[in-house]
């Protein structure tokens, strides 16, 4: 790593500090306002991809239905606040209550998957984000609640007091459109979910997890309680996925099943494993790479091959969904413990392969 | 009655399929410890190259019955080729990689080959041609084509042959000796690598009959067909025990069951409050179900968690 001096230190935080308050004007500026937009969903991705960390990367737990939680967020915030079910709190109040629904149905997931390993519990939670989808599809008989495959239309914007995030406000003579304003609240909340997941990791509950991912038993026999610790796991996950939920449908004003399938949570999984799995800065690194790239090569796919070839030849559609595949293949390859490893990954990796194999086989050994 | 044996059947038929599908992500699955997430598409493309011969073939004046032979033949042999290349470009340099980094590329590997099957053959539904004759027969009140027929017989024919080739043949013992242990089967002069193909390849020419199977008994075509597929297969494969071959052709069989008789009864047993659109959801239940009180699936051996 590099190593700065005190000094050093607080430049580089005040660079980010400008930049990141300045980035939705001088994306705004330079690429455009649809832009702003897709800044706004990274930083949504990035509070799932964290969540998500928190299970995968941290206690080793493989979730394939992680998109779950976040459709249960982004319910709970429509149905409370939407001509859906007449109802129409504030969003301070929803957006806990989603986090604190999405824990249940974490618990819930959790509980039943405690003794399940590696693969079968990759099938177990992805059958689970299934089984959510399919009801939220259908709970629009006999009773409507869900409305089913439309979705929930005209869900209240986000605001405080009077103060709506979705109108254009004037503060201190500068104009903030809508997009910009969702920025900043985003961003807060992703600086939180960021504070929230560093402190665990290195808290006592973060060590445990850990211990847990490395070897299950011996964290057991070190007098870790592992049925509450990987339940805790599902439960701080789901949290996360609960809060960007909600934010999702608030930013969105309409959600539909159709926002949450099974290719959601494959992508937020490969944001984790791309950037670097359990280290929260290729986490973050991950997430701003496979929103931004994607939307990048949609709009540069056409221009580009109009300049190599004279004509578009590939759509610009199936160029993008092309790349991205080639591109999850081509970085995996390059980098097979993610773009931006944890300290703990890669010295394992450069450890003496050797070392590796004689702990292969006491392993083995132990076992039979 | 009638409706009971007719869910059975229909059952029993995509039960068939799935179990084939199956078998190639368990096979992979014991020797590497990888789900092949690319294997779904391998069963899309098998049919669609199987299409492609059927209308090469329909302009010659064969019998269709050859024509089917020969379009399963070109379907297996254009899968095993593709098998072997997703193992060679996308996985084998990840052996030793984390455990997580090979299946981010068989996602990769995925995308890739549902983008490229839509650039080729297009977003529309083809409709697969009818070459066995349409006859069906009546079974006390249930109804049974001969196409389905074909599919139950042709499943139970190949199941038949992989366990002998498993179980009878120097190539099988290589194959269970890698799956057992690795490093063992290279001292006792087993060429890794080629059994490692050899599997890929194998459970890529399963993938080709079951896609060229579903296209048959559904007569249509989509680029998008291999995903759903792929997915109930693993299902399949994880409710029987996965890495296991026998557990692969129970769970399969065991899916496409709970499917059809869930789709069938599922509304009858809550009294009206779900319907046969909560099948897929049903099928995923019984698997947590299952999973809860025997956790390495209805065959599968206790296995250790490897980092």
């Amino acid at each position: 790593m590099l190593n700065f001096s005190t000094r050093n230190k607080w430049l580089v935080f005040a660079v980010m500090v400008i930049l990141l308050a300045t980035l939705p004007f001088i994306t705004d500026e330079v690429l455009g306002r649809g832009w702003v937009r897709i800044i706004d969903f990274a930083l949504l991705y990035i509070m799932l991809a964290l969540g998500l960390n928190i299970v995968v990367g941290f206690a080793g737990l493989l979730d394939l239905g992680y998109v779950a939680f976040f459709a249960v967020g982004a319910y709970t915030y429509a149905l409370l606040a939407s001509p859906q079910l007449g109802l129409h709190l504030p969003f301070w109040i929803i957006l806990p209550t989603g986090a604190l629904v999405a824990c249940i149905f974490g618990a819930l997931l959790g509980a039943p998957t405690l003794k399940l390993r590696g693969d079968y519990l990759a099938i177990v939670t992805l059958g689970f984000g299934e089984i959510i989808r399919i009801f939220l599809n259908n709970l629009n008989a006999p009773v409507n609640i869900t409305n089913g495959a439309q979705g929930i239309s005209q869900i209240d914007p986000m605001r405080i007091g009077e103060f709506y995030f979705s109108r254009t406000h004037e503060i201190f003579g500068i104009t903030f459109p809508a997009v910009h304003l969702h920025y900043y609240l985003f961003l807060a909340l992703t600086l939180v979910v960021i504070i929230i997941s560093s402190r665990l990791q290195d808290s006592r509950i973060g060590r445990a997890w850990m211990a847990i991912r490395e070897d299950e038993i011996a964290a057991e026999a070190m007098g870790i309680n592992t049925r509450n610790i990987k339940l805790l796991a599902f439960v701080m996950g789901a949290s996360f996925g609960g809060v960007a939920g909600g934010l999702f449908a608030g930013f969105q004003g309409f959600i539909s099943p159709e926002s949450f399938s099974l290719m959601e949570s494959v992508m937020i999984l490969c944001m984790v494993v791309l950037g670097g799995m359990g280290n929260i800065g290729g986490v973050v690194l991950g997430g701003v790479l496979l929103v931004i790239l994607p939307e990048a090569f949609r709009n540069g796919a056409g221009p580009l091959q109009q300049m190599l070839l004279g004509k578009v030849v590939i759509d610009p559609e199936s160029m993008r969904m092309l790349m991205f595949g080639v591109a999850l293949i081509v970085v995996m390859l390059w980098r097979p413990a993610g773009l931006w490893p944890s300290s703990v990954r890669r010295r394992e990796l450069e450890a003496n392969d050797g070392i590796a194999q004689q702990e292969q086989e006491s392993v083995y050994d132990a076992e039979h | 009655m009638d409706i009971l044996l007719q869910q059975i059947i229909n059952g029993l038929v995509q039960g068939s399929v799935y179990a084939l599908v199956a078998l190639g992500y368990t096979m992979v699955y014991g020797i590497l410890g990888l789900i092949n997430f690319a294997h779904g598409e391998v069963v899309m493309v098998g049919a669609m190259v199987a299409l492609m011969a059927i209308q090469a073939l329909m302009v010659t004046a064969l019998s269709p019955i050859i024509i089917l032979l020969l379009s399963v033949i070109i379907a297996m042999a254009a899968c095993m080729a593709l098998g072997y290349s997703i193992e060679r470009i996308a996985y084998r340099p990840l052996r030793h990689a984390p455990r997580l980094a090979p299946l981010i590329t068989a996602i990769g590997v995925s995308i890739v080959l549902q983008t490229l099957a839509m650039m080729i053959w297009g977003r529309e539904y083809h409709s697969f041609p009818q070459l066995l004759p349409n006859n069906s027969h009546n079974i006390g009140g249930a109804i049974i084509t001969e196409v389905q027929i074909a599919i139950v017989i042709v499943a139970i024919l190949v199941m038949l042959g992989l366990m002998l080739l498993v179980h009878r043949t120097r190539l099988g013992r290589a194959m269970r000796a890698v799956a057992e242990n690795q490093t063992a089967a290279s001292l006792m002069g087993v060429d890794i690598n080629k059994v490692i193909s050899t599997t890929f390849m194998l459970g890529s020419a399963l993938a080709a009959v079951a896609g060229v199977m579903v296209s048959a008994n559904y007569g249509v075509v989509h680029y998008y067909m291999g995903f759903i597929l792929g997915l109930k297969a693993f299902t399949a494969a994880v409710l029987g025990g996965i890495g296991n071959l026998r557990g692969a052709m129970l769970g399969g069989v065991l899916l496409g069951l709970i499917e059809s008789l869930g789709a069938g009864y599922i509304g009858a047993l809550t009294g009206g409050v779900l319907g046969s659109n909560y099948q897929d959801a049903f099928a995923f239940m019984v698997l947590i179900t299952v999973l809860v009180f025997r956790p390495s699936g209805l065959l599968g051996e206790r296995v250790s968690e490897r980092a």
